[in-house]
């Protein structure tokens, strides 16, 4: 046992609980703060690995960002708080989760483990510069289309978000923007916008029109 | 001086939690959050092999970088794509079928 592998075994215990908890608890909000712990302790291993620069780029997007994404989610769909178990699934597709689960890792170990497990390496020291020299050098054609790919996120998140859903469109806003604000359904040809903003400029505008 | 079966076992065990709430659960964002873990998982491979196997192109980490980006783009696409379809149905259990 080595130092690294002390550090590793240390802080790869904790992301490998936090990732079973993450998937297994019944609060939906607890997953994604579980999800928050799994991927900081996930950017420790890769600092242990000798990768700082993934390791600080995973905190800020997954950690910064992705999770905001998530606890967004969470909180626009209405996620209920405390415990909600009908989450997940019924107890026959959790064990079989739980089967396909254990066979997937099963399946990877028997791949893994036998093809590499047996090595001992000593990681590279973090070399930001050669990285950064070969990221905008070797890879530089990749790197830009990735950032053509988050140009197409973007738009492609922006039309979704706008799309006129199904139920929408003949006028039965299927939602609970309908009783929260009855002049809203007058509002003709704007395409329908989500109903927050709805909820929202319908009673400011006149307000404000009336104390000026 | 690292044992690589350490990390190794850490990406099985990701890949076989993320396959289990992929498949578990009913509520999207949890899904999503399954989704996320196997990513992941595939995230330490690239950068545990991009730190033990010396190559001149950093392929691991920078392939690492990448893959953070897509996963990026994919949560704002799917996060779209959920709230869509909570307006649509009022709920986004995938187990019930759309209205």
């Amino acid at each position: 046992m080595t130092t690294l592998d002390i550090l590793f075994g240390a802080v790869g215990l904790i992301t490998a609980a936090s990732a079973v908890l993450a998937v297994t608890t019944q609060q939906l909000v607890h997953a994604a703060l579980w999800l928050i712990v799994t991927l900081g302790t996930l950017a420790g291993c890769y600092l242990i690995l000798g990768a700082e620069l993934v390791a600080l780029v995973q905190l800020l997007i997954y950690v910064g960002a992705v999770v905001v994404l998530v606890l967004f989610a969470l909180m626009l769909t209405r996620a209920p708080i405390g415990r909600s178990p009908e989450q997940s699934s019924s107890a026959v597709q959790r064990a079989a989760a739980g089967v396909i689960g254990a066979g997937t890792t099963a399946l990877f170990a028997s791949v893994l483990l036998p093809a590499l497990g047996g090595e001992i390496r000593t990681p590279r020291a973090g070399d930001t510069q050669g990285i950064a020299t070969q990221l905008f050098g070797s890879w530089v054609w990749p790197f830009e289309l990735l950032s053509i790919l988050l140009l197409m996120a973007l738009i492609a998140a922006l039309a979704v978000s706008r799309m006129p859903t199904v139920s929408a469109a003949p006028g039965v806003s299927a939602q609970a923007a309908a009783p929260a604000a009855p002049p809203a359904p007058t509002v003709p040809a704007a395409p329908p916008v989500p109903s927050v903003s709805q909820v929202q400029t319908g009673p400011t505008v006149p307000a404000g029109g009336e104390s000026a | 001086m690292i044992h690589l079966w350490l990390p190794l076992s850490l990406v099985c065990i990701l890949i076989g939690a993320g396959a289990y709430g992929v498949i578990a659960r009913r509520n999207a964002v949890l899904v999503l959050i399954g989704v996320e873990l196997i990513l992941n998982a595939a995230n330490l491979l690239f950068v545990t092999m991009g730190s033990v196997r010396g190559d001149q192109l950093r392929t691991g980490h920078v392939l690492a970088l990448f893959l953070i980006t897509i996963a990026a783009a994919e949560m704002g696409v799917a996060l779209a794509v959920i709230l869509a379809l909570f307006r649509d149905r009022g709920h986004i259990d995938l187990s019930e079928p759309g209205s």
